[in-house]
């Protein structure tokens, strides 16, 4: 009786098995017929994605709870951390495999080239400018945003007004690149030198108004890189700001109670004491933005298009690609620019293990 | 008698049996074989220009049922490409740029349109050089990869027609009498030249369109040909020659409103607003004749704006008449696809743009009492008299030097990031192997 009773279940369960495999092919067949509406076929991919990879995992998971304890405890890890692990393989890993594979051919992808592409990248006068400008970002951006964010964080703990302080500082984080880089073209915005001409920007109306001249910000030569990571800065220390914030507070009292008592200076506090309690998380803030400032894109992208010795390695990757159709050498760059960040990661990764994010 | 009505049937016949024999496409379409389809279509019409293409494809579109959807974008030549590549073109391309075609074709991503078009049409209504021009080398050899629509004429001074009268300024037909015109209007306290060539990613274009009116008349047409197809330098005495003639004009003390470095950061279309200030604050807008659309409304051509081609610097070598224009090509293929490139091969679908103003079309069938004022009909009249017509250049030499490095030096150039060696140097390092 029992027997038939699971043969029933199994029986069940494979039906069902089948049944979300329908609804899940369905949806994709269907999704291709809608087409002609946007808003019906947004809204009908939301409700069916969704839905049917909820079903999935219900389906799949009922499936293993019916196992034995044994098979069980393998299959539900597999269950639930495979179909992403698969998606991961077929989106990320693989596209980085042909990605490298396309770096040794030509710009048609037919040829191959080995290294020449390699030896593009790093000899190609553009690349070395970019080169140098991604090392300016990593340096002075992820230093004045991490140096900033400590700096507001701590200040701000002591203040009375810390929320209406912080919400000021983080509130830069709601807007996107593009929309900043908007927001900035106007702050640096120049019209020339003639009778009768408006500055409308407003750096060049503040220099003016103190009896300065009117600059082309973006076009001074070197500079125009700090001008830009200014914007990130602007962007990103509310980020910083934040992270760093809630660790000192977690700082305990009587550490810094005990401090006070032995008659520490608050500036011996601060780098003896705090400074060494968040490590973690300055560390975390760091590498973050380190990594972010390494692929740099938009900010550079809408403020200059990469002219007047701003372009960045991603920007590059980008012009090489969809621009110059050179597939071989923005692989290269890609590649490269990949190879470049991998280190911060694992660095990132490990302290996140250190300190058992992961566990 | 009846033998004449014999003949005639049977001419009749045979006419009809050759029009089956070759398929076409569009009289499908306006049978109403394809209403309710919808065919998109990606180019970098924006604003006005979005308003106007639109506005001449709407008898099309009720005429047949189909749907024709533009999306335009100002960063059309990086977007397509993403497109083309991740598999999911539109089914219509509108190429502002030859040269970005041929990398497509060049793939094998176009489609060959003399296999799918009625070319006895095609052919009998555009003059060879449009065709050839729209011919290019694919994996399998030459293909007919696209037809032309709008087209522009470059190399066309713009100016503010009372105000000029007014100040009793005179059109000049040599290029000394335009450098004494520049003269006098500095002398009278204004700049001759406005000029801008910020275009956000595409940013120096206005600068080679510059260029290669000067190559027209500062060397021969057979250089400017070999220089396009890349065997003549830029590093070349005779390419730097026509940018140093156009430095001259433009890195002149006074000559540019805003100065020099203003040039690189002017959009290309607000430049030209200023020479209708009042009063204006420059005098002369050198630009292809789709600047019209981006001039203050309300304007009447001939009354309050009117232009006068670029003139010769050297006698020898004349004043040659750049073009522009836009190529549409095919990359997806669909009956109702096929009916609206054949639409387009047709001087209508052009119609209302031309009457409207800012357009030229190509279409041997496009009538010039189209033109509705005066100064389209002259721009018409001068693309068909011309004793030379050259393409545009940069659009013709390859993607990452005509939409790339070009356009970037002449900007590092202009902005004096480069001088005129390392960029001239710079740009003959990138022309591709």
């Amino acid at each position: 009786m029992a027997k038939q009773h699971r043969a029933l279940g199994y029986l069940g369960f494979i039906l069902l098995l089948a049944a979300t495999a329908v609804v899940l092919y369905g949806g994709f067949a269907l999704l291709k017929t809608i087409g002609g509406s946007k808003i019906l076929s947004a809204a009908f991919a939301v409700v069916w994605g969704v839905g049917s990879v909820a079903l999935l995992y219900f389906v799949l998971n009922m499936g293993a709870e019916r196992l034995p304890r044994r098979a069980r405890a393998i299959l539900v890890p597999v269950v639930f951390a495979g179909p992403a692990l698969v998606l991961l393989f077929w989106f990320l890993v693989l596209p980085t495999l042909r990605t490298l594979w396309l770096s040794f051919f030509d710009d048609t992808s037919t040829r191959f080239v080995f290294l020449e592409n390699y030896r593009f990248a790093f000899t190609d006068r553009i690349m070395l400018e970019s080169f140098r400008n991604n090392l300016l970002w990593m340096v002075f951006g992820t230093l004045l945003c991490v140096g900033l964010g400590l700096v507001i964080a701590v200040l701000a703990d002591r203040s009375r007004w810390e929320k209406l302080y912080k919400a000021i500082i983080f509130m830069p984080m709601a807007i996107s690149f593009v929309g900043a880089g908007v927001i900035w073209k106007f702050i640096y915005a120049y019209k020339g030198e003639a009778a009768g001409i408006q500055e409308i920007g407003l750096l060049n109306a503040l220099v003016v108004a103190l009896g300065g001249k009117a600059q082309a910000w973006l076009l001074i030569g070197g500079w125009n890189n700090f001008l830009l990571i200014v914007i990130m800065v602007w962007l990103q220390t509310g980020y910083a700001m934040v992270i760093l914030s809630s660790a000192i507070k977690a700082v305990p009292a009587e550490l810094l109670e005990a401090a006070r008592m032995d008659g520490a200076s608050e500036f011996r506090i601060f780098f003896r004491v705090i400074i060494p309690v968040i490590e973690g998380s300055i560390v975390t803030v760091t590498t973050t933005i380190v990594i972010f400032s390494l692929k740099l894109f938009d900010i550079v992208r809408v403020m200059t298009g990469g002219n007047y010795g701003t372009n960045v390695i991603a920007n590059e990757f980008y012009m090489e690609q969809f621009t110059y159709g050179q597939t071989g050498r923005a692989s290269a760059i890609a590649i490269v620019l990949l190879v470049a960040v991998v280190p911060v990661m694992i660095y990132n990764l490990r302290q996140f293990a250190e300190r058992r994010a992961f566990k | 008698m009846r033998q004449k009505i014999i003949t005639l049937f049977a001419i009749l016949t045979l006419v009809a049996g050759a029009t089956a024999l070759q398929a076409d496409p569009l009289s499908d379409a306006y049978a109403g074989k394809f209403k309710g389809t919808t065919v998109t279509m990606s180019g970098p019409f924006t604003d006005n220009d979005a308003v106007k293409f639109n506005e001449s494809v709407k008898e099309f579109e009720s005429r047949t049922g189909i749907s024709i959807q533009y999306e335009g974008s100002k960063e059309f030549e990086a977007s397509i490409s993403i497109r083309v590549n991740g598999g999911n073109p539109p089914d219509v391309v509108d190429f502002p740029q030859p040269g970005l075609l041929a990398n497509f074709v060049k793939t094998g991503k176009a489609i060959d349109l003399s296999k799918v078009l009625n070319m006895t049409k095609v052919k009998a209504n555009y003059i060879q050089s449009w065709l050839d021009m729209g011919t290019m080398t694919g994996p399998k050899g030459p293909i007919m990869a696209g037809i032309w629509a709008r087209v522009n004429v470059k190399g066309i001074v713009w100016y503010n027609k009372k105000a000029f009268d007014q100040a009793g300024y005179q059109v000049p037909k040599t290029w000394d009498e335009l450098k004494k015109l520049m003269d006098q209007i500095k002398k009278d306290g204004d700049a001759p030249w406005a000029i801008g060539i910020e275009s956000g990613a595409a940013t120096g274009w206005a600068a080679t369109d510059w260029t290669e009116e000067m190559m027209l008349r500062t060397t021969s047409l057979a250089n400017y040909d070999r220089w396009v197809k890349g065997q003549l330098k830029f590093s070349s005495p005779e390419v730097r020659r026509a940018i140093q003639t156009w430095s001259d004009v433009w890195f002149g003390d006074g000559n540019v409103y805003g100065g020099r470095t203003a040039i690189a950061t002017t959009s290309f279309g607000d430049s030209s607003k200023i020479l209708f200030d009042n009063p204006p604050k420059a005098w002369l807008h050198n630009q292809g004749n789709f600047i019209v659309t981006f001039f203050p409304e309300g304007l009447t051509p001939g009354v309050d704006f009117d232009f006068f081609q670029l003139p010769a610097v050297n006698s020898t070598y004349g004043a040659p008449v750049l073009v522009g224009g836009d190529i549409y090509a095919m990359f997806k293929d669909r009956p109702e696809v096929r009916a609206v490139m054949q639409y387009f091969t047709m001087g209508e679908s052009l119609k209302t743009w031309v009457q409207s103003g800012g357009a030229l079309a190509p279409q041997r069938d496009a009538q010039l009492d189209w033109y509705t004022n005066p100064v389209d009909r002259r721009l018409g009249e001068l693309l068909k008299t011309a004793a030379a017509v050259r393409f545009d250049g940069s659009d013709l030499m390859p993607g990452a030097v005509g939409a790339g490095s070009f356009w970037k030096e002449m900007t590092a150039y202009v902005s004096g990031t480069h001088t005129l060696d390392q960029a001239v140097k710079a740009i003959d390092a990138s022309w591709p192997k």
